[in-house]
């Protein structure tokens, strides 16, 4: 016992991820049992829980250079064709003076994908690691890249609506770009990738020890 | 109170439960395991607590008040809305002699003229159809459950509802709205319709009806085993 501190798995019980349900390890057998309110696939812990959060993450960082480098949308406007990377917008905005709308831009597309990335990267190497290090903090950390990744997805969702606005024929329009598609990959495979994740991982390894 | 099996009581945790509270499932021994550290607690119940994990300070229960009348009156207000917005105009763009009016769903149609068909899938998901589905099915469950039964296939729906709830993004999209009209604001005039208001509300009424929810009651009510 870890400061009198008892976890489901050590009491022998399996909590339903879907209704929370404490079910008796041994009643649902060695196989996938299934939970007897609910009628979810029971499991002590997430299936390949870290194999398969590496692998949303890969796709995701590799997905994250095309989101960046390759145009979001391209405006027509009078003949002239213009492309903008989601950097680019965030320069327009200052450089227009609308510094809060730059900041939200650079935050939510920026900078939350990168450190969503760097986090789950952190976390999943210091569970294989079997670290022992401020489990605490770390469970904060992983509960704040499920929080913010969704905010990601608001450059996605201008892009929609300037599409639908901006169609002025010759005087302007604006397209999605190829960039638009990849950051909504970016954001799907994180979320995936922090939904894959199990926390719980980051404390079996202080129970297992004591 | 405590059943078997379940390990020695928490010295933490004050026990402070009646047993004979008509909320708490008969079954129930009121332990439940933390979501994000798998720590056994006993979280209290008394009204309008927050009990936290006392290992990883995760929130392990809410207890709500009113948590079957009021979600089912956020989200029937929320279908209503959901209407309004789908059908009222969005956004119109003056500029010169040219207007441009928009519905809510005119930006995904245009994602998929660009043949951007997964793009425009994934908006219509995460804006509409989710938010949308988990409406119309809180309120399929709790109707049923205010008269005091079950409606048929309420407990996979319920499932369904708690997992997809990561994937609404009304919220987001309202964030989206906003810089968009900053981006245009000086290439034209934009005249927000009705449409957006409807939404807005409707972001808080979704976000009111999931708040309000306590999903560990509405599983020891649609619970069916002997």
């Amino acid at each position: 016992m870890t400061g009198g501190y008892t976890s489901a798995r050590r009491a022998g019980l399996i909590a339903c991820h879907d209704c929370g349900l404490l079910v008796p390890a041994g009643a649902a057998g060695p196989g996938h049992g299934r939970c007897p309110r609910c009628g979810a696939a029971l499991h002590a812990r997430k299936p390949n829980s870290i194999a398969r959060a590496w692998a949303f993450l890969l796709a995701a960082a590799v997905m994250y250079v095309p989101a960046n480098i390759l145009p979001m949308t391209i405006t027509t406007a009078l003949g002239a064709a213009q492309s903008d990377t989601i950097m680019s917008g965030v320069i327009y905005f200052i450089h227009s003076g609308s510094w809060e709308i730059a900041a939200v831009i650079f935050i939510a597309s920026i900078f939350v994908p990168m450190a969503k990335l760097v986090i789950l990267i952190f976390l999943l190497t210091s569970v294989q690691l079997r670290c022992r290090w401020r489990p605490r903090d770390r469970t904060v950390l992983y509960r704040m890249t499920e929080l913010v990744g969704r905010w990601s997805m608001v450059d996605v969702y201008v892009v929609t609506i300037l599409v639908a606005l901006v169609k002025l024929g010759a005087v302007a329009n604006i397209e999605a770009g190829p960039a638009a598609v990849f950051f909504a990959i970016v954001v799907v495979l994180t979320m995936l990738a922090a939904e894959s994740f199990d926390p719980r991982l980051i404390w079996d390894v202080i129970e297992e020890d004591s | 109170m405590m059943n078997t099996a379940i390990g020695s009581p928490r010295r933490h945790e004050p026990e402070q439960t009646p047993a004979s509270d008509p909320r708490r499932d008969r079954r129930s021994t009121g332990v439940v395991a933390c979501h994000t550290c798998d720590l056994l607690t006993r979280p209290s119940d008394a009204a309008g607590t927050t009990s936290l994990c006392p290992r990883c300070g995760a929130v392990v229960h809410r207890q709500k008040s009113n948590s079957i009348d009021r979600p089912l009156a956020f989200a029937l207000s929320g279908l209503i809305l959901f209407a309004i917005a789908l059908t009222h105009p969005f956004l119109a763009m003056k500029s010169g002699g040219f207007v441009q009016e928009t519905t809510l769903l005119t930006g995904i149609f245009e994602l998929w003229k660009q043949r951007l068909y997964g793009l425009g899938a994934l908006v219509l998901l995460t804006c509409a159809l989710i938010p949308l589905a988990q409406l119309s099915g809180l309120l399929y469950i709790l109707v049923p459950l205010r008269l005091n039964t079950a409606a048929p296939g309420s407990i996979p729906i319920f499932r369904a509802i708690l997992h997809v709830n990561s994937w609404a993004m009304m919220e987001v999209f309202l964030i989206g709205i906003l810089v968009a009209l900053v981006k245009l604001a000086k290439m034209a005039t934009i005249v927000p319709g009705a449409a957006v208001m409807a939404l807005g509300l409707l972001t808080v009424v979704t976000t009111a009806a999931m708040a309000t929810l306590d999903p560990p009651l509405i599983w020891a009510r649609l619970d069916r085993r002997p």
